[in-house]
């Protein structure tokens, strides 16, 4: 396995009384994607959220190209090379998609050549451009939530759920879009539940339940193994291909 | 795609609220009383706005910003004092210079005191409303208090500039001049805050703040410094609608701001908690109301905030301009 970009080691978080990570050892590798899998409640979404500093660890360490993050803030985080796309993608809605992606950029305007290439993944960009972003649609405001992380070159995007509610036509364009972005270099920790998509793009896989990470391997060796994706799953992959 | 139509509703409300007093007194009163509603709505508009900003980029229920209010009105008043024969010139250079040292003072006055309120008093409580409304609340308490310390109980009488006394009068029409400066002023401060909120990064940050911070730090951004800002610069637009507030009022109390909070929570709640623009348009309308309502019912006068406040929140629950929040 290639060297890790992410490293967490021990990781709990607690969210006021409640404690949901339970001691998270978690390795994702330098290129390429890896998935983060689980049942609801598993705690990816909480995993995600610890990585970025928006929830604190309360114990264990974060790693991230080596450097210990756990106790920066979440802009530190941010500057250090990892971008987050969450959930509930979190669009500035009363923002135009241009302000958006403005923001992403953190400079006063943006790299022309990187816009081109963005707007080759998602030409939708274009055409909403001056539009504000809390008008579109789900799969238009996943795609500016996308381009607002990755606007400027990031060594680590943090995908939380992108296909969730999207018609199967905007599935397609994440895909090929996600696709993309891998082929450029760019290290990917997606959580989804959708699992036709993950198995489509994946290398890496990790399995979460009950906030621990309970299996780490290859994509390919999950896929192939009908009886450890009913184990750890609950269900086969090729049920949802 | 052509871009979405701007929101032009609540505007085209307050436009038929004028009008539709129009059939109910002679025109000379509805000029001089719509003038005066104007005048009070900017002055309440720039009272409002920062604490607005607060609100929605900070989450945070400031009931110690009246006593800012009142913190601005005493220090514009002991710049104007030594520079009285400045304001009692006939000269309007010389008066308005006098106000603009004296807005200058009453804004840096208050910011700074926003900056120590905001460090010692909200910092620990942020995220806490319940806590917020009682820690803000005492802190309004202890300036007043220090206000009676230093300045005494009794009303202090303030000079207004000579230039703006005094009404401009054309055939049976007669306007007060104070309350066209203060419509002046409050358009400039409204033009000021659009386009730094419009047209440059830092008012990028802070719309995008006001949605949703988290998010804004995710990006990079380390926002706690654009609260503090935000705070500070909330805080000297009190200075400043006190200053204004205590000229139109011709005297000063230590109360004098927290007399206005009411008003100014009303305003900033049917504007959309956040909304500048809101914010605005809100405050015309609720001192346009009040102003005509006093004078063809001065019984519903008292009332006319509330009712306005219902029938907003009855059309638009989220106010008139509503912040997209997460």
């Amino acid at each position: 396995m290639p060297e890790a970009l992410l490293e967490l080691s021990g990781v709990h978080t607690h969210i006021g009384k409640y404690h949901i990570l339970h001691g998270v050892d978690l390795a994702v590798p330098a290129s390429g994607m890896t998935a983060l899998l689980g049942r609801n409640g598993a705690g990816k979404t909480t995993t995600l959220r610890t990585v970025m500093g928006l929830w604190k660890a309360s114990g264990g360490r974060v790693r991230f190209d080596g450097r210990d993050i756990g106790a920066l803030a979440t802009a530190d985080i941010a500057r250090a090379g990892i971008a987050y796309v969450p959930e509930t993608m979190d669009v500035f809605a009363g923002l135009t998609v241009r302000e958006n992606l403005l923001l992403g950029a953190r400079e006063s305007r943006m790299d022309p050549a990187r816009l081109d290439w963005l707007v080759g993944l998602f030409p939708a960009l274009e055409k909403f451009w001056n539009f504000p972003a809390g008008k579109l649609s789900g799969g238009q405001k996943q795609m500016v939530a996308i381009a607002r992380a990755i606007v400027l070159p990031r060594r680590l995007l943090l995908v939380d759920e992108p296909t969730k509610g999207l018609a199967p036509a905007i599935v397609q364009n994440l895909l090929a879009a996600f696709r993309e972005l891998k082929s450029a270099g760019t290290t990917i920790l997606l959580v989804e539940q959708n699992l036709a998509f993950v198995r489509t793009l994946a290398d890496h896989v990790a399995v979460m339940d009950d906030g621990r990470v309970v299996h780490e391997g290859s994509m390919r060796d999950l896929a192939a193994d009908a009886a450890l994706q009913s184990r750890l799953l609950g269900l086969a992959l090729e049920a949802h291909s | 795609m052509r871009t979405p139509a701007a929101d032009l509703a609540p505007a085209i409300v307050v436009l038929a609220v004028a009008a539709a007093v129009l059939p109910f007194v002679s025109f000379p009163a509805w000029v001089t009383l719509t003038a005066a509603g104007l005048a009070m709505g900017m002055m309440i508009f720039i009272m409002a706005s920062g604490l607005t900003l607060v609100f929605g980029l900070m989450d945070v229920l400031n009931f110690g910003h009246g006593a800012l209010v009142s913190v601005g009105a005493y220090a514009a008043m002991l710049v104007l004092a030594p520079v009285a024969a400045w304001t009692g010139a006939d000269s309007l250079v010389l008066n308005l210079s006098a106000i603009a040292l004296a807005a200058l003072a009453a804004m840096l006055v208050t910011g700074a005191a926003g900056l120590v309120f905001e460090r010692t008093i909200v910092r620990p409580v942020y995220g806490q409303h319940l806590r917020q409304i009682l820690v803000t609340l005492g802190g309004a308490i202890v300036i007043e208090q220090l206000l009676d310390v230093v300045f005494g109980p009794d009303a202090i009488p303030v000079a207004m500039p000579e230039a703006l006394r005094g009404s401009l009068v054309a055939g049976e029409i007669a306007v007060e001049k104070y309350r066209l400066f203060a419509v002046a002023l409050g358009l400039a401060v409204f033009a000021a805050m659009f386009l730094v909120l419009d047209r440059t990064r830092l008012g990028l940050l802070i719309r995008a703040g006001v949605e949703n911070g988290p998010m804004v730090e995710a990006l990079g951004y380390r926002i706690r410094r654009l609260f503090i800002g935000v705070f500070v610069a909330g805080s000297a637009l009190a200075g400043l609608g006190g200053m204004l507030w205590g000229m139109y009022r011709e005297m000063l109390t230590p109360s004098m701001g927290g007399e206005v909070l009411v008003t100014v929570f009303i305003v900033i709640i049917i504007g959309g908690l956040g909304s500048v623009g809101g914010c605005f348009i809100g405050a015309l309308l609720t001192a346009l109301v009040a102003n005509y309502a006093g004078f063809l019912a001065p019984k519903l006068a008292l009332a006319s905030n509330i009712v306005v406040m219902v029938a907003v929140l009855l059309w638009r629950p989220a106010g008139l301009y509503p912040v997209a929040r997460r």
